[in-house]
């Protein structure tokens, strides 16, 4: 009898996330039409939809499920990689100031 | 003399011993773990596009914003909409195989293949719409030219992400119906629809919600 009460329960949880993913896209149409602009805007938006991510591959691909081994093999490894990427902004201001593709 | 000191294997390959084999480190079957390990690569191929628009954007200072609230921001929500739900059923459906219901678990896993089909036609709807404004590749009628190209990259290999799932899930779908495949397979390819799902939310505010017309 527990499976069924533990099917109800998680289904539950998946409409509760589903919800919450919706509103924050929901927030992020809000946020891009406030009058922010820019970095600050960027950062906004980039803060919620890693918090849409985190929910879906926590609840919806149920990472949060599995062995902390696998959670620690894939988790740092891809931050890493994307935090490393941030290392062409510099060269990006560069050619705004030297405005290759202005036309 | 150099070969006889070369040690070769005594366990004849063609009958493993159950005590040779090594158990799973993460303790999940082996196609999971490579449906994770591709998961993070392709993560990490967006990513590399995405870092590669804002590149180009912010090295531009003539980037267009093409996109208005109508028919632009409305066709993206609704395209959300269909995503994140078509996730949800997906979700549905993988409890029903992996409880036993064979027809509940084919009945959801084809609503979520209508979901990508449903979305990949207003995303074609929303390209037409732009390809007849004049984007193309290297053109287009309000600034810089690069625009279109990257648009179009962004967006096409999501869009193709969402066809091959499509795909997949009917043929993983079929397959589970006549038994070559378990309740295993639908799951593991709910993984890959559940991925193509949150790259979108990268996406719109990254290619849409921060170029809109004002």
């Amino acid at each position: 009898m527990s499976a069924p009460t533990q099917t109800t329960d998680s289904l539950k949880t998946d409409i509760i996330v589903y919800i919450c993913i919706l509103a924050l896209a929901g927030v992020q149409v809000l946020l891009a039409y406030q009058h922010t602009q820019g970095t600050q805007l960027l950062i906004r938006m980039l803060a919620v939809a890693f918090i849409q991510a985190g929910l879906g591959v926590m609840y919806f691909m149920h990472l949060r499920n599995e062995q902390r081994n696998l959670r620690l093999a894939l988790i740092p490894a891809t931050i890493f990689v994307m935090l490393m990427m941030n290392m062409i902004w510099s060269d990006s201001f560069r050619l705004l100031h030297m405005n290759p593709f202005g036309k | 003399m150099m070969s006889a000191s070369i040690t070769t294997p005594t366990a004849p390959a063609t009958t493993p011993s159950h005590g040779n084999l090594e158990a799973s480190p993460f303790a999940i079957p082996s196609k999971k773990l490579v449906m994770w390990l591709f998961i993070i690569s392709d993560a990490v191929t967006f990513a590399a596009l995405l870092f590669a628009y804002g590149y180009l954007k912010n090295a531009s200072p003539n980037w267009p914003e093409p996109f208005k609230f109508s028919p632009s921001i409305i066709n993206v929500m609704l395209m959300t909409f269909i995503l994140v739900s078509s996730s949800l059923t997906m979700l549905i459906g993988t409890r029903a195989a992996k409880l036993g219901d064979k027809a509940g678990a084919l009945r959801w896993t084809f609503i979520t293949v209508a979901g990508g089909l449903l979305f990949a036609l207003l995303h074609v709807r929303e390209w037409l719409g732009l390809i007849a404004e004049g984007v193309r590749l290297f053109q287009n009628p309000w600034g810089s030219p690069m625009f279109g190209a990257t648009f179009f990259a962004i967006t096409g290999l999501h869009l193709t992400h969402v066809i091959g799932g499509v795909i997949a899930l009917s043929v993983v779908a079929l397959g589970y119906k006549r038994g070559r495949y378990n309740s295993d397979d639908i799951e593991i390819w709910s993984l890959y629809w559940h991925f193509v799902d949150l790259v979108w939310m990268f996406v719109v505010p990254m290619v849409y919600l921060l170029n809109i017309a004002r």
